[in-house]
Order: structure tokens, then C-alpha cells, then sequence
């Protein structure tokens, strides 16, 4: 379920690393827990993000959730899929809907994140103790 | 799960969109027990409830139902209800489950003329049946003939072998029954109605697809469009508000207001671009706060984004453009007439 080559934020973000690009996105828990995503919204190309603070917002229905980066760096690119199809969100979220592509600022920050087995146990304690 | 008014609810049960768009295409199921019930009973009956409610009790006949609201002495609402007529001296009224203890003391404080009054939330639950393929649905589970309840008439008949109130009345906008009948056939009635309605496209929904299908409608809902701090006239509600049917509670703040005219009104609008408007945001018209969102939420069947604000009243035409504060941005709507949706006949 949850790609063994990404890494995961106790917020439920995940990052895949390629060299110094990173791909963010959120995790199936997340989109799961949010609903039916109606709305995305991302930092313009060119816009630095910064470990752990807010880069953008996803939308559902019935709220509005912020998204924290896992790393930090500079926006590449923004998924024009989820401005066309926000819901894509809820069906693909670790493929086809990552949110953001950036240039890594600092590549081991990655390493410091969950990996798929941590995050696994991560949400499993979450959802025992609802 | 959330709690809601102190009940265990469910905010979906697959997914909003989904639920919403079958109960317009098809069916929803929903339920409803959590609402609460009042009877009002003997020969002061009619007496109270006129007393205390806005609307004309006295033009109902047995077997009708109508929209109404608990007044305070100042003309604004203690809750919202629909007031069924059983018989001359027995009137059921249902209540939200969040003002049900605060309605009945209400009610039992204005109880001057000796009805009998009583509290009967518990003695009910309440299961509601909505959209185009509800009728078919249900009418398999009853011999009472369904078509033949007019829209806000009710009836009493059996579903599933169950006693039940059969109520063309719902909170959606679609055709649709809510059901009323002793909580110990919840189980079976749901469980019946779902069955049979699952080979139809029937859904069961929960509190995120009440919430927009009801917006969707325009109707209010107690806490955002309407609470004690707001009139009929303030809310639209104009047409469920009878000062001419005698005196009543807040009757004479009515009509002192109806002659000055209101100072703020309800209206809907629709987002321009992709933002949402939530409840609470800020409304501005030209530059200036103005109000703010009483609901706001996205309209599935529409795909359109809209809700409900106060305004001032010279700025409430359709047309009119405001802007509404999500986040850090100011987002472009316009006043649209309501009903955003109205079903088809």
C-alpha cells in the first residue's frame, strides 16, 4: 500500500527523492480521512518551500486541510491535474496526483522522515486508538 | 463518527459526492432519529401551538403537515419545526435534536391555556427516504397507497408490518417520506429499506450529504440562516409567518418590524471562481464588510460552489457583486435568487 521507496511525515505528506528532486504528495490515510477533494491549491513554480511549514491547502467537501512539506526546496512544478480533476486526489494519491515537484535545498532531510513501514505502524497506532 | 447535539452520527457512509448525487438520481436513506418529537394533546391543543408558533395551525387539516417556527417574545427563533395535525386536539410536532429539551421548556413555559404537553424524542425514531426513486422504494414495504399522500401530508400505515407516520415532508429537496415508528424496529426498517433499495441506486447518507443537499435546496438550517437573533422577515421566511391569524409570541415585534422594514436580509450566492466559501467568512459589498456566510459549501448535483449571507438590504439584488474572504483572498461571488436547485415536477 504505501510505496517502499517514499518517505512519510507524521502530517501525511510523502516525499519521493530522485537525486536532488523531490515529488510530494499526501497518502492515501490523508485523502481518505478528508473526503471528496474538490479543491487543490499550490505554490506557483518558482515559490521556496521550507520543512515542516504550510506550502498548500486541499479542499473537500467539508473542510479545508493544510498541507506541511516534508523537505524543503524550490517548486519546479504543480500538478496541473489536480486543478483539473481535484478528485484524482482520492484515487491516485501516491501516483498520478503527487501536488508538487521540487528542487531539494537539502537532500538527507528525507532521511530523517518515516519510511513505508514506520508510517504503517505510524497509522495503524492512530486508527486502534480512535 | 462526530457528535451531533449529543448524538453518534455519521458524516458519510461512502463518500459525500456519491451520496448526494444518489439521493437526486435515485435514493437516499438517512437517519434521522436523533430529531426530536413534541406531542401536543386535549382541547387546548391548537391553542398552544398557535401561541407559540408563527405559522396558521388553524388552516391545517388532519393528516397535514407545515413548515413553522418557535417564536420568541422579540419575533426571532427558538427552532424550526413542522407541525403535523393528528386530530382537533393532537398536534406532533418535530423539532431539531439539538433544541429539543430547549423547545419543549419553551413551550411548557408558554403553556398557559393547560395542553398537554410531552416530550416524546425517545419514543420515536425517524428514518427519511428521498429522491425520485423513493416512492417505488418504499411502497414495496407498505399496502398504504403512497402516492396518494400529498406533499406535507402524512398518513398512518404500516411499513414492514411496522406502525408507522408516513410523512411526505424531507430536508433535501427531492420527493421522499420520513417515517416515524418505536425504536425497536430501527434495526429491521433500516436494514428492509436499504436492501431494497440498493438494486435501485439507493444510498444510505449521512451528515456531510444532509448538509449539501439541503444548501443546495436553500433551506436553513437552525444555528446558520436563522437562531434567536434573526426574524422571519430577516430569513425569507415570510410566508410561514401569520401575524394576521391572531395574537402569538413575538407577533407584535412582527409586525412593528414588517412596517419599518428590515435592515439586513437572506440571500444566496455563487462563487465566481474555484474558491469555497465556508460558514463564517466575511461578505464584503464594494470595498466593506457587510455580513457574513451563514453556509457555504460546495453544490454537487450543481457543480457550482455557493450559500447564504445577510446582507443589507439595499444591496440584495440578484446581480449584486460581493466578495467573500477565504484564507488570505478576496473571492469574487454574485447574489443569486433562491433556490440554487429546485427539483423537477
Amino acid at each position: 500500500m504505501y510505496p517502499s521507496d517514499y518517505r512519510y511525515t507524521k502530517e501525511h505528506e510523502w516525499v519521493k527523492v530522485s537525486g536532488d528532486t523531490g515529488t510530494i504528495g499526501i497518502t492515501d490515510y490523508a485523502q481518505h480521512e478528508l473526503g471528496d477533494v474538490v479543491f487543490v491549491e499550490m505554490p506557483a513554480v518558482g515559490a521556496k518551500i521550507a520543512a515542516g511549514k504550510v506550502f498548500g491547502t486541499v479542499e473537500s467537501v467539508k473542510a479545508v486541510s493544510e498541507i506541511y512539506a516534508p523537505v524543503s526546496g524550490e517548486v519546479t512544478e504543480a500538478n496541473a491535474l489536480l486543478s483539473a480533476t481535484p478528485e484524482t486526489l482520492n484515487t491516485d494519491p501516491h501516483g498520478a496526483a503527487w501536488l508538487v515537484k521540487i528542487k531539494l535545498s537539502n537532500p538527507s532531510e528525507a532521511s530523517a522522515l518515516m519510511d513505508a513501514a514506520a508510517y504503517q505502524a505510524f497509522i495503524s497506532e492512530k486508527e486502534a486508538s480512535a | 463518527m462526530v457528535d451531533f447535539g449529543g448524538w453518534d452520527m455519521p458524516v458519510e457512509y461512502s463518500g459525500i459526492v456519491a451520496e448526494h448525487m444518489a439521493t437526486r438520481t435515485a435514493a437516499g436513506l438517512f437517519d434521522v432519529s436523533h430529531m426530536g418529537e413534541i406531542e401536543v394533546r386535549g382541547p387546548h391543543a391548537l391553542q398552544l401551538v398557535q401561541h407559540v408558533s408563527c405559522n396558521d395551525a388553524s388552516k391545517l387539516v388532519v393528516g397535514q403537515a407545515h413548515y413553522s417556527g418557535l417564536m420568541t417574545e422579540r419575533g426571532t427563533f427558538v427552532d424550526d419545526l413542522l407541525v403535523h395535525k393528528i386530530s382537533d386536539t393532537h398536534y406532533f410536532l418535530c423539532v431539531n435534536a439539538s433544541n429539543q429539551d430547549q423547545d419543549f421548556e419553551h413551550i411548557r413555559a408558554h403553556n398557559g391555556v393547560g395542553a398537554q404537553i410531552e416530550n416524546a424524542g425517545a419514543r420515536y425514531s425517524q428514518l427519511a427516504i428521498q429522491g425520485p426513486k423513493a416512492l417505488g422504494i418504499l411502497q414495496r414495504f407498505s399496502t398504504t397507497p403512497l402516492d396518494s399522500i400529498r406533499y406535507y401530508y402524512f398518513a398512518f400505515g404500516k411499513v414492514d408490518g411496522v406502525d408507522c407516520m408516513i410523512a411526505r415532508t424531507g430536508y433535501t429537496g427531492e420527493d421522499g417520506f420520513e417515517i416515524y415508528f418505536a425504536p425497536e424496529h430501527s434495526e429491521k426498517l433500516w436494514s428492509a429499506l436499504l436492501d431494497a433499495g440498493s438494486g435501485h441506486g439507493l444510498l444510505p447518507c449521512g451528515l456531510g450529504a444532509r448538509n449539501t443537499l439541503r444548501l443546495e435546496a436553500s433551506m436553513c438550517l437552525y444555528g446558520h440562516e436563522i437562531d434567536d437573533t434573526t426574524t422571519p422577515w430577516e430569513a425569507g421566511l415570510g410566508w410561514i409567518c401569520k401575524t394576521a391569524k391572531g395574537d402569538f409570541l413575538g407577533r407584535d415585534e412582527l409586525i412593528r418590524q414588517k412596517e419599518k422594514g428590515v435592515d439586513r436580509i437572506l440571500v444566496g450566492f455563487e462563487m465566481q471562481d474555484r474558491l469555497i466559501a465556508r460558514d463564517g467568512c466575511v461578505v464584503s459589498i464594494g470595498g466593506s464588510p457587510a455580513g457574513r456566510v451563514t453556509s457555504g459549501s460546495p453544490a454537487p448535483f450543481l457543480k457550482k460552489n455557493v450559500g447564504m449571507a445577510y446582507v443589507p438590504t439595499a444591496s440584495k439584488a440578484p446581480g449584486t457583486e460581493i466578495s467573500i474572504g477565504v484564507r488570505a483572498n478576496q473571492a469574487p461571488a454574485r447574489i443569486v435568487p433562491m433556490p440554487f436547485y429546485k427539483r423537477a415536477k
